[in-house]
């Protein structure tokens, strides 16, 4: 049999390579600076849904929701394989914690049919890992964390790996299922050059306004006319509920964000011959932090 | 969501695994202890599981006031839904006002699905909790003694203050290793508080067929020193180096993401945001250029040595002794006074 795959991405600033010229004089990170990219463990969301295809054959959806420029994540996905693409765009959604998010990601994933719902563990810009058990909840279904590989899929029962931080466990389930995704599951294949040639002017209606273009319906018009124009709901469009969206939807606000200045302490610059090392060693041991 | 309480206990979630408890719910009660008494309320430990009873006294000799108890042979393995329905009618029906869990790979996966069902907040990953007052701008409303979820985001790069005023309870899953550990007084002890939980095989969706678990070759927590070693190191081979400096000194291993990932070692040694939090008494860095992600899990060392050839390596920043060299001739050299002092 074949399954159908909602696969839930998220564009995040890189925050792993922050170089010099996304740093403030004065140490803290220029945000604002950081280059935008594919959360690194949706891409291995990704492969394991375009992975469930080539096997088994089915449909893989991918949606995200974010500002207009997101849809580059979602046309990242169709190069790389996925069928369908959705942005999930709408200024209600600001302001939205994981638990506003995953309530309005449950109501896009309601919209579609689908077996299995793929995310990555965690996108690199919180690191909560919360948006995935969140919706999971939402969708009434069963949620399987942290996940290293399929090891079956048989009719509608799944057998698969996880990794449960001091071990591995295997476990049985049924569909339908949330599963949330780890690094080390796959090797995201890359861009398909073909594809890449197809997609490559693919967009949607938000991005082209976004542009500022004066005749960005007819833009739009004519991207549709060749078949690559991205989906895109908003928040009535998937029958969001505004109280459960957005600021007023999240319960967790923000108190205060201090940036991470990164100071130089009291410090000594120790010579790199055996004398210097020594002394350092001895003052070590003299005031007991070793020995 | 439940309404605000404020004479609502501040609870722990006691993860235990095979009627063991692990660190991770002693470090809660420590930090636990500290906002009930400042609160004026009682800590509870919510203790879930198959004949786990015994474990109520280690959680009363480490701070809870109250251990809440349900056994079910339902409960004997962890896992998500009947868990998550424990602890959603725990608090409903008692409302404290704050609810901790470690930020396990259990406590990850479990206090998402409770938050969700109560529609309620939760920071992940805290490195610190504290009460303090929040005033509304708009409104002039101030929010008197409010948990205060602090938490590094964006990859460390800025530490966000979260709160949350209006929908109870207040929720965290709370950093492993961050919050000392208490100093366990056997004459303390908890009221035992049974309750029963309405389960049935429906609640429990998943069929666990194998579980391997492969206790840690290092603890990093538990070490007072720790040698570690970064892709500077260079090989899998070099990194013989690093276990002899950290051998000479009684030291535990340690290794940055990027040793893992091009397989010097493994990943129980990695020492950072994705790895494991440490505050030693002494950390040498040999051979780590100092990414954020990195100095987000070592930077509360009492004192750190950097040997690295990049004079302008960040890991400087943080260093109390900075030596710019080899690390291939440094190494060796410290060893060898090592050797000969003590």
């Amino acid at each position: 049999m074949s399954y159908n795959c909602v696969v839930l991405v998220k564009q995040v600033p890189d925050t792993k390579r922050i170089t010099v010229r996304a740093m403030n004089d004065d140490g803290t990170v220029n945000r604002g600076a950081l280059p935008a990219v594919f959360n690194p463990e949706d891409l291995n969301a990704l492969e394991l849904a375009l992975d469930i295809k080539d096997c088994y054959g089915g449909r893989v959806t991918v949606m995200t929701m974010g500002l207009p420029a997101a849809t580059g994540v979602l046309r990242e996905a169709l190069y790389r394989g996925a069928d369908e693409a959705i942005l999930i765009t709408d200024r209600r959604c600001a302001a939205s914690d994981t638990l506003a998010t995953s309530y309005i990601l449950s109501c896009a994933v309601s919209k579609v049919d689908y077996d299995i719902v793929l995310c990555g563990r965690q996108a690199i810009d919180g690191d909560t890992a919360q948006v995935g058990p969140q919706i999971a909840e939402k969708l009434g279904i069963t949620q399987v964390t942290y996940l290293e590989r399929i090891i079956e899929l048989n009719g509608r029962t799944l057998v698969a790996r996880r990794n449960i931080g001091n071990g591995r466990q295997e476990v049985r389930t049924l569909l339908p299922v949330l599963m949330t995704v780890i690094d080390e599951a796959n090797e995201p294949r890359v861009a398909a050059a073909k594809r890449l040639m197809r997609y490559k002017d693919a967009a949607s209606r938000a991005e082209i306004e976004a542009t500022g273009v004066n005749d960005a319906m007819d833009r739009a018009k004519a991207i549709e006319e060749k078949g690559l124009l991205i989906k895109q709901w908003d928040l009535d469009g998937i029958g969001a509920d505004l109280a459960w969206c957005g600021r007023d939807g999240s319960p967790t606000k923000v108190h205060r964000i201090q940036s991470v200045v990164l100071e130089a302490q009291e410090s000594k610059a120790v010579e790199a011959t055996a004398g210097a090392i020594a002394a350092m060693v001895h003052e070590l041991i003299e005031d007991h932090t070793i020995g | 969501m439940i309404d605000v309480n404020t004479a609502g206990e501040v609870w722990i979630f006691a993860e235990q695994r095979d009627g063991q408890l692990a660190d991770t719910p002693l470090e809660l009660l420590s930090k636990g202890r500290e906002l009930a008494d400042k609160l004026g309320v009682k800590l509870a430990a919510v203790l879930a599981g198959h004949n786990v009873s015994g474990l109520s006294a280690q959680l009363g000799h480490n701070g809870a006031d109250k251990v809440y108890l349900v056994e079910d042979p339902l409960l004997e393995h962890y896992q998500t839904n009947p868990f998550a329905k424990v602890l959603d009618e725990l608090i409903r029906k008692h409302r404290p006002q704050i609810v901790l869990y470690g930020a396990t790979p259990v406590g990850r996966d479990l206090a998402p699905r409770v938050a969700s069902s109560m529609k309620a907040g939760l920071t992940a990953d805290c490195t610190d909790l504290q009460i303090g007052d929040h005033e509304v701008k708009k409104t002039g409303t101030v929010y008197k003694n409010l948990l205060f979820q602090i938490r590094p985001a964006f990859g460390g790069n800025i530490i966000a203050t979260i709160i949350n005023f209006d929908r109870w309870p207040q929720m965290a899953t709370v950093r492993e290793g961050v919050m000392p550990m208490p100093e366990p007084d056997t004459r303390r002890k908890a009221e035992i508080v049974r309750e029963k939980a309405t389960l049935s095989g429906r609640d429990l969706p998943i069929e666990i067929l194998r579980q391997e678990i492969q206790e840690r070759k290092v603890n990093l927590k538990a070490s007072r020193v720790i040698v570690a070693g970064g892709a500077g190191v260079g090989s899998k081979e070099n990194f013989k180096l690093i276990y002899e400096l950290a051998h000479s000194l009684g030291a535990a291993p340690g290794a940055t993401r990027a040793a893992v990932d091009l397989g010097f070692v493994d990943r129980d040694h990695q020492v950072g945001q994705t790895g494991t939090t440490v505050r030693p008494s002494l950390y040498i860095a040999v051979g780590i250029s100092g990414a954020i992600q990195h100095q987000a899990g070592m930077s509360e060392s009492k004192k750190i040595i950097a040997i690295n050839s990049d004079p302008e390596a960040p890991i400087f920043n943080l260093a109390h002794y900075k030596v710019v060299g080899d690390l291939n001739t440094v190494v060796p050299m410290m060893i060898k006074a090592i050797r000969e002092k003590v």
